[in-house]
């Protein structure tokens, strides 16, 4: 069986095959201000009162929060008065939050082995830890609340082999981007996508994260990486419960299998309006642009965080450009005065924002007007996805966002004269 | 059971986005959400759909977030059925549970026209286009799927499951 395979196997008591339809237990369900009001009224419906388990419930309030406008803040309130009422765990108030999929594993939330359900669709984050966890709506999730179960199509697996040596500047999201842009938003529907290979191994776990959280965007059911000592490292510093490590068997069989030399790899933008619409960094053009956004459940971690100020130190943000920081949880954003970013981007010019999903999709906190365009660390550049419906998102890792928002334009870092010039 | 409405048609990947912005995501019912359906893609659009209009799409329809206000806006904005080349795996679920009858038929996405009147039985999955004659077997439900659908939903067939009947 392949890692997916395993995993489902495992919960299920019994060995699965892809297409096979099972009826899952679950170790975690996740939502969020926008997706919980729904699941809340449809969790009611059912009748059974109280959640299936108040420690494997999660509600985080991410998306519209700080609280946008009034029916944002009623919408909290639900999920608020549903978490006591529940007496949930795991509920996060403003303030000792985070971007649900960048808290729930710094948070010890999710361990390897686990099946994690979502009512967000970059849920499929977690398969960086070796977790097999995916995206669903909001009824779903409702059910999976009141029963812990979950009925699901067992994936085929679409295994991608990375191998060679990044070249620099280039990091997780570029390989993720330059995936995607070679098989298209629809080239793993359905299927559990396993990162795999030498250049996984020696990519560090921020990185991982990046790539399993944008496998919804080649229409994957999850994005998998087996454990090894990159994961247990951070697990010994993060897990808060035991866990069971899977990998696919040597006579696992996949359905498609897809290797990459990542050393032909240069640093990667989507251009509007789909995440497979990419360029290399080389092959962009003199592109004006007007914001930069760093942050988001994609690429909101430390070392993103780390990468910006690297780029941005010494450096300003060009006149004609708004940068906006965010880290993605209370925690990156502490670890971020410790080691001295946020004076970086400060010093910049730049503004940093608490944690928020925000201007990823278009909630709040950095809103495009019509013809406006946008390099963004973010997940999606779809028609209005960040504004107007005439404003431009343009995707890539934190190197080139942070490199664009000194140039006014979109640029990777080796376009950068030295800070002192 | 037959639907007949006039057709719609979009192109491939239609995403969440674009069926309904995340700027009306302060909003969760089906009769809120329906006046912005497809705003960004032709804002007039939700005053033009009527009750029982049909969508005809490519591949990979609904593919994005999972937004259950997608589907639920469609709904909500009387489009009878979406058929499609192909979903999104996050929206079929979605559309399934929330009653929003989907088809899959790649024939019949490329050759219905804009503004055809469609018919679709769904009980058999057969899609006639009543403006060109045309006919097409769409993908038939898995049994479970149908199990939904015939529940009226997966909130129905949970209380069927938990309660052994009696709801």
């Amino acid at each position: 069986m392949t890692l997916a395979e395993a995993i489902l196997a495992a919960h299920v008591g019994a060995p699965v095959h892809p297409g096979q339809l099972i009826d899952v237990p679950v170790d975690l369900v996740l939502a969020n201000d926008i997706t919980a009001p729904i699941a809340i009224r449809e969790f009611e419906k059912i009748g059974v009162g109280k959640v299936f388990d108040r420690d494997k419930v999660v509600l985080v309030p991410d998306h519209f929060t700080p609280n946008k406008d009034i029916p944002s803040a009623e919408q909290c309130q639900q999920v608020r008065l549903f978490a006591r009422r529940q007496e949930l765990t795991h509920y996060f108030e403003v303030g000792r939050l985070g971007i649900e999929h960048v808290l729930l594993p710094e948070q010890g939330l999710v361990v390897p082995g686990d099946v994690v359900v979502g009512a967000d669709s970059h849920t499929c984050t977690y398969g960086a830890l070796g977790a097999f966890a995916t995206g669903m709506g909001s009824t779903d999730i409702a059910v999976a609340m009141a029963t812990g179960r979950i009925w699901m199509k067992v994936p085929p697996t679409f295994r991608f082999i990375y191998r060679g040596e990044r070249r620099p500047w280039v990091g997780g999201k570029d390989l993720i981007l330059y995936t995607i842009g070679k098989i298209g938003v629809d080239g793993a529907r359905y299927m559990a996508m396993e990162f795999a290979g030498p250049a996984i191994e020696s990519l560090p776990m921020d990185d991982r994260f990046t790539m399993s959280n944008m496998a919804i965007e080649a229409g994957g059911k999850a994005g998998l990486i087996a454990v090894d000592d990159v994961t247990r490292a951070y697990l010994a510093e993060h897990a808060r419960r035991p866990y069971r490590e899977f990998r696919s068997d040597p006579d696992a069989v996949f359905a498609e299998t897809l290797e990459i030399d990542v050393s032909e790899i240069e640093p990667q933008v989507a251009f509007p309006h789909l995440p497979s619409n990419t360029r290399p960094i080389s092959q962009v053009g003199n592109i004006p642009i007007d914001q930069v956004v760093i942050g988001s459940c994609t690429n909101g971690r430390i070392g993103d965080m780390r990468l910006a100020a690297e780029i941005l130190r010494g450096r300003s943000v060009h006149p004609n450009v708004r940068c906006i920081v965010i880290p993605g949880s209370q925690e990156v954003m502490r670890q971020m005065i410790r080691e001295g970013l946020a004076e970086v981007f400060l010093d910049a010019g730049a503004a940093i924002s608490t944690p928020t999903c925000g201007p990823c999709l278009g909630g709040h906190m950095g809103i495009l007007a019509a013809g406006e365009r946008c390099v963004s660390t973010t997940n999606r550049n779809f028609i209005g996805r960040m504004g107007h419906r005439t404003s431009e998102v343009y995707l890539a890792g934190p190197a080139v966002a942070a490199a664009s928002a000194v140039l006014g334009r979109i640029a990777g870092p080796d376009e950068l004269p030295a800070p002192w010039a | 059971m037959k639907l007949t409405g006039k057709a719609w048609v979009f192109g491939d990947n239609i995403d969440t986005d674009v069926i309904i912005p995340a700027r009306r995501l302060n909003m969760s019912t089906a009769e809120e959400l329906a006046k912005y359906v497809m705003e960004d893609l032709d804002p007039s659009l939700a005053g033009k759909i009527e009750p029982g209009d049909i969508f005809v799409a490519g591949k990979n329809f609904g593919c994005g977030s999972s937004r259950e206000h997608a589907p639920l806006a469609l709904k909500g904005a009387g489009v009878a059925c979406v058929i499609a080349e192909s979903f999104a795996r996050i929206f079929y679920r979605n559309a399934i549970n929330i009653g929003l009858p989907i088809l899959e038929s790649p024939e019949a996405a490329r050759r219905i026209r804009q503004g055809d009147r469609v018919t679709v039985d769904l009980s058999t999955g057969i899609i006639t286009d009543e403006t060109t004659g045309e006919q097409f077997q769409s993908e038939p439900y898995p049994e479970f799927i149908l199990q939904i659908i015939r529940a009226g939903g997966l909130i129905a067939k949970t209380r069927q499951d938990l309660l052994g009947g009696a709801a």
